[in-house]
């Protein structure tokens, strides 16, 4: 079966500045899938740039054992700024989604066969109340238009991952639900 | 079983930990760090070592000097770091002394890239250093796979006091992956060899040197005798639809999961095509490629042809090989699909 | 009447009843010994483990009834570090010659020393390369004549010779340096105080020590064994001093 007509089956590159939390939520959705019992692969750009560069990830989820981790055509793009959308929008695969933070995207996408779901993400995150949640209401607009896994599997992960830090928790859930109702409200 | 969500070289760091494995000596080079900070962070707190080393060179004698206690240990690094560790393993496998050395292959020659590659296979597979010797290289294609080869190398090592090569990729190494480490108890073969002290027996020596030619060639006999027992009785190789395949490719490492995919969507179009994926690159598995030498053949690796070379030995002159290859760039499977509706055409 | 026979000089337990390969006048056979004295005293022949690497050394597995490792050129001091780290009981040893820890072996001996490692070197200096016939080493002297500075070592040419001693007790790591040569009787006695000193130094866990022994090699130096000595004291120690550069 072609991976992508098998219905257990998504992936999704995101794309970004380094620092805008991408590596976060690509880890942060692929350990959710993985809580639900899908066969899960997370694949970082790895570069000599540690900060500030342009970071990216690919994430494969699959109810099924996953061949190839490597992506060449997303079915899906997060795109945090202007030059992750030069360099990967043609990528995306006909049909795909393409999620854009529209508060720092400016561009336009020469795209016509696509899906473009604009998220103001910056803005969104800055209204709950931390400006650096962007990255969890770009991934709330993902998971709400996709269904791929669930908000509170989403949730469950976020709590592995920030162990004790509650403020930071409660804050992240709040800003992946407001990315969720952008999807809800737009539709 | 309980899953944990790891990079590669965290899931290598950890099941070499639950092999027993308590002493690690390395040097940091891009893209397998994160191996010798796992064990950085771990050993210490229970009992082992970690000692960063001032080269790859003096990690590898490090490793010298610690397996010839007849400890458990290893090493790792990334091609450059290989290189310069060339050296110390052949005089590892030449004194005989089980370890493990990892390597998370990045594209070459030179500094190369941090990219990864599968461009160390003629280095890792036929010896790469001075001598007569072969490593035992183990390649997995998952990191489930890693998992269960690293746990099992240090048994091997032991069995044959041979040093074990795992041969993983840039990609390998920094990829995430659920994986699980089931429960293992070391097979600890006695080594008598060891250097512990000259304590109620014979002092033992380790050493390379054998000034007499004849003594030489004795011991040599002894390191080969090994070899052909390795390949005799260690081969690995999973196949994949091969029983009705008409195109055979055979892939290692990451490539060979990346094939699979193109396999898949090759059959949806009515295509017969199988996978043959080399598990122990040394011994190589000859004989399951003379078996299907009828079939037309398709090599594809992160390198220029280099473990071509050992399918076209294996299959003879007269069989059918092509190949496809990417070296500082992983090829995708649609890359793989295309090549495969060449042959087709 | 009954002759009695006393004995008041006898081979040491550790070293084995075998003829050295080493030349006639080479000081490599009178450092085995003392190193053989040496761990006799202490009473750790069971726990002693030595590693020589490439060079004259090399052999010292056939002399010394002990556990020994041969060690790539130069890079002794990483295997005895591997080896002790894994057992910190034990007493570990590298014994090497200019070439080795002087030349192709610097980063390792530099960086043992820096660490502090619980090991002690034996370095046998005699300012040549005697195993390949007398080429130039890292410490030849300036207008020594070798097989590869047929004119005579020039500055210019070759740069200056390392002094070890003096470059390693600069490392905080280094707790016992010194330099002893074994070209007089009572040389080697100093010599032998020394090397059990630094044997001390490691088993009371106070850090990484070297001896450096000043040696003659009467046959790359062409020299007959007594002009050898000579050359020690005249050529040598001048620019090698003996002394203690650091104890703790």
């Amino acid at each position: 079966m072609n991976p992508s007509e098998n219905p257990l089956y998504a992936n999704v590159t995101m794309a970004g500045f380094g620092g805008q939390g991408l590596m976060f939520i690509g880890k942060l959705l692929a350990y959710s899938a993985m809580k639900a019992g899908m066969n899960v692969t997370w694949i970082p750009s790895y570069g000599p740039e540690m900060r500030g560069g342009t970071a990216n990830c690919t994430v494969v989820l699959s109810g099924r054992e996953i061949g190839s981790p490597v992506i060449t055509s997303p079915q899906a793009l997060i795109i945090m700024n202007n030059p992750s959308l030069d360099a990967f929008e043609a990528r995306l695969q006909n049909n795909g989604h393409l999620f854009l933070n529209s508060s720092l995207v400016t561009n336009e996408t020469r795209r016509e066969d696509i899906k473009v779901v604009r998220i103001p993400a910056n803005d969104v995150a800055l209204e709950v109340g931390e400006k650096r949640a962007a990255n969890m209401v770009m991934l709330g607009a993902y998971v709400e238009q996709t269904k791929v896994v669930t908000k509170s599997l989403i949730f469950e992960g976020l709590k592995e991952f920030f162990g004790k830090k509650m403020e930071f928790l409660d804050v992240n859930k709040r800003a992946f639900e407001a990315g969720m109702r952008c999807v809800q409200d737009g539709s | 079983m309980e899953k944990t969500f790891m990079t590669g070289n965290e899931a290598i760091a950890e099941a070499a930990i639950q092999a027993g494995c308590r002493h690690f000596f390395g040097y940091p080079i891009t893209p397998q760090s994160e191996i010798p900070e796992y064990m950085s962070k771990r050993l210490p707190k229970m009992g082992g070592v970690y000692l960063q080393a001032e080269s790859e060179v003096a990690a590898i004698n490090m490793l010298f000097g610690a397996a010839g206690t007849g400890a458990r240990v290893m090493t790792s690094s990334s091609s450059p770091g290989i290189s310069l560790m060339q050296e110390g393993i052949s005089y590892i496998a030449a004194a005989r002394l089980p370890c493990v050395i990892v390597n998370i292959m990045r594209g070459g020659p030179g500094l190369g890239g941090i990219q990864p590659s599968q461009s160390d296979y003629f280095q890792a597979t036929k010896g790469g250093g001075h001598g007569d010797y072969h490593l035992i290289v183990l390649a997995p294609h998952t990191l489930q796979e890693a998992v269960y080869l690293t746990m099992n190398s240090f048994d091997l090592a032991d069995k044959y006091r041979n040093p074990v090569m795992i041969l993983g990729d840039g990609y390998m190494g920094q990829m995430m992956e659920p994986v699980s480490f089931p429960k293992l108890t070391p097979r600890h073969t006695p080594k008598g060899w060891a250097l512990t002290g000259a304590k109620d027996r014979p002092a033992n020596l380790v050493k390379t040197l054998y000034l007499d030619p004849e003594a030489l060639e004795k011991h040599n006999l002894v390191i080969n005798q090994t070899i052909q027992k390795i390949k005799k009785e260690e081969v690995q190789v999973e196949t994949y639809h091969t029983d009705d395949a008409e195109i055979i490719i055979a892939a290692y490492g990451t490539v060979a999961r990346i094939a699979k995919t193109a396999i898949e969507v090759l059959r949806n179009k009515g295509l017969k095509v199988g996978l043959i994926r080399p598990i122990t690159v040394f011994p190589f598995p000859c004989k399951i490629f003379e078996e299907l030498a009828d079939r037309r053949f398709l090599v594809v690796e992160m390198s220029f042809g280099q473990m071509l070379e050992d399918v076209q030995l294996s299959l003879g002159r007269k069989a059918s090989v092509h190949f496809y290859g990417r070296t500082g760039v992983v090829p995708s499977y649609d890359e793989i699909i295309v090549e495969v509706e060449k042959l087709v055409k | 009447m009954q002759m009695q026979l006393q004995k008041v000089f006898e081979r040491p337990r550790t070293l084995r009843p075998v003829a050295t390969h080493y030349c006639p006048g080479c000081g490599h056979g009178i450092v085995a010994r003392l190193i053989a004295e040496v761990i006799d005293e202490f009473g750790i022949r069971e726990k002693t483990v030595g590693v020589a690497p490439v060079g004259c050394s090399v052999l010292l597995y056939n002399y010394l009834d002990i556990d020994m490792y041969e060690a790539a050129h130069g890079r002794a001091p990483a295997v005895a570090t591997g080896c002790k780290r894994v057992h910190p009981d034990l007493v570990v040893f590298t014994y090497q010659g200019d070439g080795d820890f002087a030349s192709i072996g610097t980063a390792e001996a530099v960086h043992a020393a820096a660490r502090g490692e619980r090991i002690t070197t034996i370095f046998i200096n005699n300012a040549i390369y005697g195993m390949t016939g007398g080429q130039m080493a890292p410490t030849t002297l300036i207008g020594q004549k070798t097989t590869t500075s047929p004119y005579g070592r020039t500055a210019e040419q070759a740069g200056f010779p390392i002094r070890m001693a003096e470059l390693l007790a600069t490392l905080d790591g280094a707790s016992f340096i010194a330099r002893v040569s074994v070209h007089s009787p009572k040389n080697i006695i100093q010599a032998k105080g020394a090397i059990k000193k630094a044997f001390s130094v490691q088993m009371n866990q106070q850090g990484y020590s070297m001896v450096e022994v000043l040696s003659q090699c009467p046959t790359d130096w062409r020299m007959s064994p007594a002009e050898a000595v000579k050359w020690v004291e005249e050529k040598m120690i001048p620019y090698y001093p003996l002394k203690t550069l650091k104890a703790p």
